[in-house]
């Protein structure tokens, strides 16, 4: 068996290079929005969320059907951005309160009640191409791989981000979120037990963020403290300090 | 009121006051008066009527783009493609009725799918709102008197003398035998009623309002012509509004087909608009929706709402960003979903977690408010708080367990009481009324608020029951 021999870092960046020519997205490379933390951050291509794509969110557990911290997840990437944001919904019951907490101001953000999720796939779609938002979220259980490469290439083409929460009515449906789209990331967001305080009470939030599917990089899953008043997350304590090779350990064992 | 008749003198109108005194429409006047010592009498003006029913009628406009007057004493509205505008049928007619309520006009409203039915119903039902589904016109006109099939009074009392007294029994007849003793009228009017025979209505138009109009020698029906001619109708419309200093804020697309019959487009948009491209699009969007039959010989185009609109100053780029222009956007969606689906959230000051929000118009002037936040919210609220089954200590101890949508979860970790009290200075019920919210962690993780009615003390204050009210992420 021939030793493994390690590909030069150039000839690495060349074929990346070649690759991206032939996604035809050089011209259209509008960047990154790093989370802010260098773990999660170093897992995605060009160091954050790439800008002017389409990217998924789903809860996990019973967040699957009610999508409260993918929802909020979602928010605080938005809150990041600058500019103005459409909320595209099938029935309305999102609070808010609890959007502003996240750092997303209400001054911001439209919503949309579609009604049914083929209007909502096109005002989803109408409103990426316009181009003059900067970021537009749309709640939705089915996404087609057609309707996801639309959306997709709208995205690109406007250089609008796309954030699309999947949220099923019933648990059973969630495994809809295996079926493969057009979208660059993919996340899952449950909720884990807090902290316990010192004293009685409920500490900040901690969520298990799994990357389930990460084009042109790898998947990997982080435990983060939930948003913050400005839409940063955190490390969680114990993640901060363990080492890296720990992790892919537990990662190889979870396979 | 009193009008003449040939050249008896009868009581065409009396109001609620004299109705109880024993009036009724078409006594005799002398009668009237022998029954009332001191009536006091109008002459009936039937010219004014009409030209006030008229002129109803163009202030009726702002709900459909087809309005007529329905003489003696109603409007007939078309109001296909127009009523998800105003948030669907029954909000229509809702904001309908308190309009004319404001006015000082008590209006009774119907809605079915032809005229006839609909006159019927807004007259004849006995309710002050009537809705009769798609399809279900036969049904419900069945039981109603023969009153409500706009009939001459000559015709309607010779069918009692027949025997007939509602529209089923005269409807489950051979219409042969009818036909020969009254004529053609009262089978039309069954028909039109039924909606088995066309009843097109000729849409009153406003004298001052922008329009434009186009007439084809040969009638047009390809979706492509139409938005082409769409597209040319909106250049000139323009031009004359340009002329004026005008945008517009609302444009009615009528179609006139060659079976008389028309067919209505409407859009509106958040600002006054004179971009042909952007107006253009807005119309191309529901042109599939109308139905052009054998083909269209009319249109007209009508900017039924128009503010004037100068020329705008462009933030130079030195002194701050420029803002991308969205409304383009908002009026795209607003007319696919309904001006009341697209809206942004504004905080209220109430400390009711239901009543804290209202909406707002996308466009609304954006003044940095938020809700003061010391306290974290759910991000998804309950439409309706559900009630849960709980084991907590009174008086302000958060529950031990809880169960929700038949699932028992056990709290972990909670925070409360945050104390909500009712808006007694608002409403008399909630005077005394406590809601105490708990933030409670489950065993996986899983955050809710849950509230009990009532301070855990007095009686008086709730009912002491728990309920789910929103979920934490």
């Amino acid at each position: 068996m021939p030793t493994a021999r390690r590909p030069a870092p150039e000839m690495l960046s060349d074929l990346r290079e070649r690759i991206q020519r032939l996604e035809g997205r050089e011209a259209r490379a509008r960047g990154a929005l790093p989370f802010g933390v260098l773990e999660i951050d170093r897992r995605l291509p060009g160091g954050g969320l790439a800008l002017g794509a389409l990217h998924e969110v789903a809860g996990g557990g019973n967040g699957a059907v009610d999508g409260a911290a993918a929802a909020l997840f979602t928010a605080g990437i938005a809150a990041r951005t600058k500019g103005k944001v459409l909320w595209c919904v099938v029935r309305q019951d999102l609070f808010a309160p609890a959007i502003a907490q996240a750092g997303l101001a209400p001054g911001r953000v439209v919503y949309v009640e579609a009604g049914d999720e083929k209007t909502l796939l096109a005002c989803f779609e109408d409103a990426l191409r316009h181009g003059g938002l900067s970021v537009v979220i749309g709640e939705v259980a089915k996404l087609s791989m057609t309707a996801s490469r639309r959306l997709q290439l709208a995205a690109e083409g406007s250089g609008t981000t796309a954030l699309a929460i999947r949220r099923w009515r019933r648990q059973t449906e969630a495994a809809d979120f295996g079926q493969p789209t057009a979208s660059v990331t993919r996340w899952r967001v449950s909720v884990l037990p807090s902290v316990a305080l010192p004293v009685p009470g409920v500490g900040r939030a901690r969520w298990l963020l799994e990357l389930i599917r990460c084009r042109a990089g790898e998947c990997a899953d982080f435990e983060v403290e939930a948003c913050d008043a400005t839409g940063r997350l955190a490390l969680s304590p114990e993640m901060a300090h363990r080492s890296p090779a720990a992790q892919v350990a537990r990662q190889r064992a979870a396979r | 009121m009193i009008g003449r008749s040939g050249s008896r003198r009868t009581v065409t109108a009396a109001d609620a006051l004299a109705e109880s005194a024993g009036l009724h429409v078409g006594m005799p006047a002398t009668k009237a008066q022998a029954l009332v010592p001191g009536l006091a009498v109008l002459d009936a003006d039937p010219a004014g009527d009409a030209d006030t029913l008229h002129r109803l009628a163009v202030w009726a406009l702002r709900f459909s783009p087809m309005v007529a007057p329905d003489p003696p004493d109603g409007l007939v509205i078309d109001t296909t493609g127009a009523d998800h505008l105003h948030g669907g049928e029954e909000a229509m007619l809702r904001a309908l009725v308190e309009r004319f309520a404001a006015s000082g006009i008590e209006a009774q409203v119907g809605i079915a799918d032809t005229w006839g039915a609909a006159h019927a119903a807004a007259r004849h039902a006995g309710a002050a709102m009537v809705i009769i589904e798609p399809g279900r016109t036969r049904p419900a006109l069945a039981g109603l008197r023969l009153a409500a099939l706009r009939l001459p009074d000559r015709m309607r009392s010779d069918l009692h003398v027949l025997g007939f007294s509602t529209i089923g029994e005269l409807a489950g007849q051979p219409r042969a035998p009818l036909t020969l003793r009254f004529g053609p009228q009262l089978a039309r009017r069954l028909d039109q009623a039924f909606g088995d025979v066309p009843e097109p209505i000729e849409p009153v138009r406003s004298p001052d309002l922008v329009e434009v109009r186009r007439t084809f020698a040969e009638p047009i029906g390809a979706p492509e012509t139409i938005r082409r001619y769409s597209g040319k109708l909106v250049d000139a419309l323009i031009a004359e509004l340009e002329g004026r200093g005008l945008g517009a804020r609302r444009l009615d697309l009528l179609f006139g087909r060659v079976d008389n019959r028309w067919e209505a487009i409407r859009v509106g948009t958040a600002r006054a608009e004179r971009d042909a491209r952007r107006l253009t699009r807005l119309l191309a969007e529901r042109i599939e929706t109308i139905d052009p039959g054998f083909g269209i010989e009319v249109m007209t185009l009508t900017a039924s709402l128009a503010e004037p609109l100068g020329a705008r100053q462009v933030i130079s780029s030195l002194v701050e960003e420029e803002e991308p222009d969205v409304a383009g956007l908002y009026d795209l969606i607003a007319n696919r979903v309904g001006e009341r689906s697209l809206y942004r959230f504004a905080p209220v000051a109430s400390d009711v977690p239901e009543r804290s929000v209202m909406q707002i118009e996308p466009l609304a002037l954006d003044d940095g408010a938020s809700w003061v936040d010391h306290w974290p919210r759910p991000s998804r609220l309950l439409a309706r708080p559900e009630p849960v089954e709980t084991m907590a200590l009174l008086p302000d101890h958060p529950p031990v367990w809880f169960t929700w949508r038949r699932q028992r979860r056990r709290v972990r970790r909670a925070d409360g009481p945050e104390r909500v009290f009712g808006e007694w200075w608002k409403r008399e019920a909630e005077a005394a009324t406590v809601r105490d919210y708990f933030c409670v962690e489950d065993d996986a993780g899983e955050r809710f608020w849950i509230y009990r009615a009532g301070d855990g003390e007095h009686p008086e204050t709730g009912s002491h029951r728990w309920y789910l009210h929103g979920i934490f992420a």
